[in-house]
């Protein structure tokens, strides 16, 4: 790969990762506080492919016979000793251009065990106001296990997650909970009782209503436990911008 | 102006590194993978009538021409787990990655290299802690650190400090640090452990130098890059030059990550994890296989999350030191008869002393 192409490896990359910041599509991969640096970075990446580009296509000061205005002798000269390996540097390009790949959702949520193994804290703050009180996922799930249900009571809860297939092939309502990145994604699954979603495909986006349930089931992926809510309600929803808690 | 130094290490680096591609290739899309990997060898047979540019240009069109069947070969599950792994590891990286590389770039051009030289205490039993401290201040990733220990062999200081450098620059600087402190937010104890741990392998391995080691095992090529008259050229040049090949080890490495995010099985890793020294040489092995920036490793540490926080101390403090990329670096660098001695003695100190800061801080 010489000089030329590198320029153009790392404009196509700066520009993909400034399109993806720009746009929420890095809200699939990464946490928000990235953007800032994400930006500049992308913008750093830009201006080093026109800094290489210019220096390229401008006649160098001591060495006038250097051969940048003919690419073909520039290969023999130096081209194929510069890094190969930065071939690669397409593939993120190409994932984020072209493919956009979705956020993740059921099948790595079928794949790993609900990420509630220990207790995150000890004592739980009062639900939200509203009447259902909007909560998250990870939220209900912590409240339901280590504080069996006494902070949510008989509160009516509002949760938005998306279906995925639980153990005994019911639909179970999962969120991924990331620490950086998609790398480290991990699920948190909620079984369903009652008027529980039907007909949807698994990823379905969807809002639940319900209460509190003392029922707890197993996760056959690590054994650890899975919290129930009683849904009285649901309805579907677009996917939101922010799919990862 | 490229010398000899940079070619002789991306094409020994491309041997060994290809050792992890064929694990990814089964995750990874299988349509994709191949080509840009083929293109060197399709380059140098067309001779020089198609340059790298045309084969950019071509593969870019033909990728756009078909996006949809590329598209349709992603629709499974497991592929596109693969996709959004891989594409988050390096949209999480790309940030630390670009700053580390500007640094090493201001340093490498704008800070003169006798700098160093005149930094460094006369003796060289002292010179090893300082060279370790002074890599503090060495922002970059171990790809960074490798030329500039040349360089600083070169300029006479002694090996034993330039190679307690080389080992300490990547794994204690300040975005290293930082990475690891976001990426261990519950953890601010790792920080401390991964520095302190870092520091002690590096001075360890420049006294053993000093006491083993023979200067003719050391073999260097010709003069590197960053020579240019234009300190503008030179600097952009810098950049260029490591992005695309630090990248391009990255990306390898995120492939690799993300293949084995969706391929190993978690009760699998959870097996391994619930033994305590089994999972301490698992992830040190892990470490040298992954190859990962140590910039970005961190990340993943921080998502092999069954596993105990030692044993990932390991991973951390292994990894910027002994890896497949590096191994092959320092062969281009200092020569093989050097770098088969150096990096299995470095995996076993690193080994043991993560283990011994790890039972004391972690």
């Amino acid at each position: 790969m010489n000089r030329q192409a590198q320029a153009v490896v790392l404009l196509l990359l700066g520009g993909a990762v400034l399109r993806a910041s720009v746009t929420d599509l890095y809200l699939r991969y990464v946490k928000e506080g990235l953007r800032p640096f994400l930006i500049a970075a992308g913008l750093l990446l830009v201006v080093a492919a026109i800094m290489t580009l210019w220096y390229e296509l401008r006649p160098p000061a001591p060495r006038a016979l250097a051969p940048t205005g003919e690419p073909a002798t520039d290969h023999d000269g130096h081209g194929h000793h510069e890094p190969r390996v930065g071939w690669l540097l397409i593939l993120p390009v190409l994932g984020l251009l072209l493919v956009a790949p979705p956020a993740l959702g059921s099948y790595a949520a079928s794949q790993a065990g609900t990420a509630l193994n220990a207790p995150q804290q000890s004592d739980y703050p009062p639900l939200p106001d509203g009447d259902p009180a909007p909560v998250s996922v990870l939220d209900y799930a912590a409240r339901a296990l280590f504080d069996r249900g006494a902070s949510i009571g008989d509160r009516r809860v509002l949760l938005t997650g998306f279906l995925a297939t639980g153990e005994d092939g019911q639909p179970i309502l999962a969120r991924m909970v990331l620490s950086c990145c998609a790398a480290d994604g991990r699920p948190v699954k909620l079984g369903l009782t009652g008027d529980v979603p039907a007909g949807l495909p698994n990823d379905s986006w969807v809002e639940v209503v319900g209460r509190y349930s003392d029922r707890i089931g197993r996760d056959p992926v690590n054994d650890a436990e899975i919290p129930y809510l009683q849904v009285e309600s649901w309805r579907q929803v677009p996917t939101p911008k922010r799919q990862y808690e | 102006m490229p010398t000899d130094e940079p070619e002789d290490r991306s094409a020994g680096a491309v041997g060994l590194a290809t050792p992890a591609a064929p694990t990814s290739r089964p995750a990874g899309d299988p349509a994709r993978t191949p080509q840009p990997a083929g293109d060197p060898g399709s380059r140098r047979w067309l001779g020089d009538r198609i340059g790298s540019v045309e084969v950019l240009a071509g593969l870019l069109i033909l990728l756009v021409v078909f996006r949809d069947p590329l598209a349709g070969a992603l629709d499974d599950p497991r592929l596109q787990t693969w996709t959004t792994v891989f594409v988050s590891i390096m949209v999480q990286a790309v940030p630390f990655l670009v700053f580390g590389v500007l640094l090493s770039a201001v340093i490498a051009v704008f800070v003169p290299r006798s700098f160093w030289a005149r930094a460094l205490p006369r003796h060289p039993a002292l010179a090893v802690p300082a060279a370790s401290a002074a890599g503090v201040v060495l922002p970059g990733c171990e790809c960074g650190a490798v030329p500039i220990a040349g360089s600083l062999i070169r300029r006479g200081v002694t090996p034993a400090a330039a190679l307690a450098f080389l080992l300490a620059a990547p794994a204690v600087n300040p975005i290293v640090l930082t990475a690891t402190a976001v990426a261990f937010p519950n953890n601010p104890e790792m920080v401390l452990a991964r520095g302190v741990a870092s520091l002690v392998v590096a001075m360890v391995m420049g006294w053993l130098w000093l006491r083993l080691g023979r200067t003719e095992w050391i073999r260097m090529p010709r003069r590197p890059e960053l020579d240019d008259p234009s300190k503008g050229r030179a600097f952009w040049g810098a950049v260029r030059h490591d992005v695309t090949h630090a990248g391009g080890f990255l990306v390898l490495g995120a492939m690799a990550a993300a293949s084995i995010n969706v391929l190993v099985p978690e009760r699998w890793l959870q097996t391994l994890a619930d033994n305590a020294w089994l999972s301490i040489l698992a992830l040190a092995l892990l470490a040298v296989l992954l190859s990962l920036c140590s910039e970005a490793d961190a990340f993943v540490a921080a998502s092999l999350s069954q596993f105990s926080l030692t044993s990932r101390l390991v991973f951390l403090v292994v990894g910027p030191m002994v890896d497949l990329k590096l191994i092959s670096m320092q062969a281009g660098v200092f020569g093989r008869r050097f770098a088969f001695r150096f990096a299995p003695t470095t995996f076993v100190v690193a080994l043991l002393v993560a283990v011994g800061v790890g039972a004391v801080l972690l």
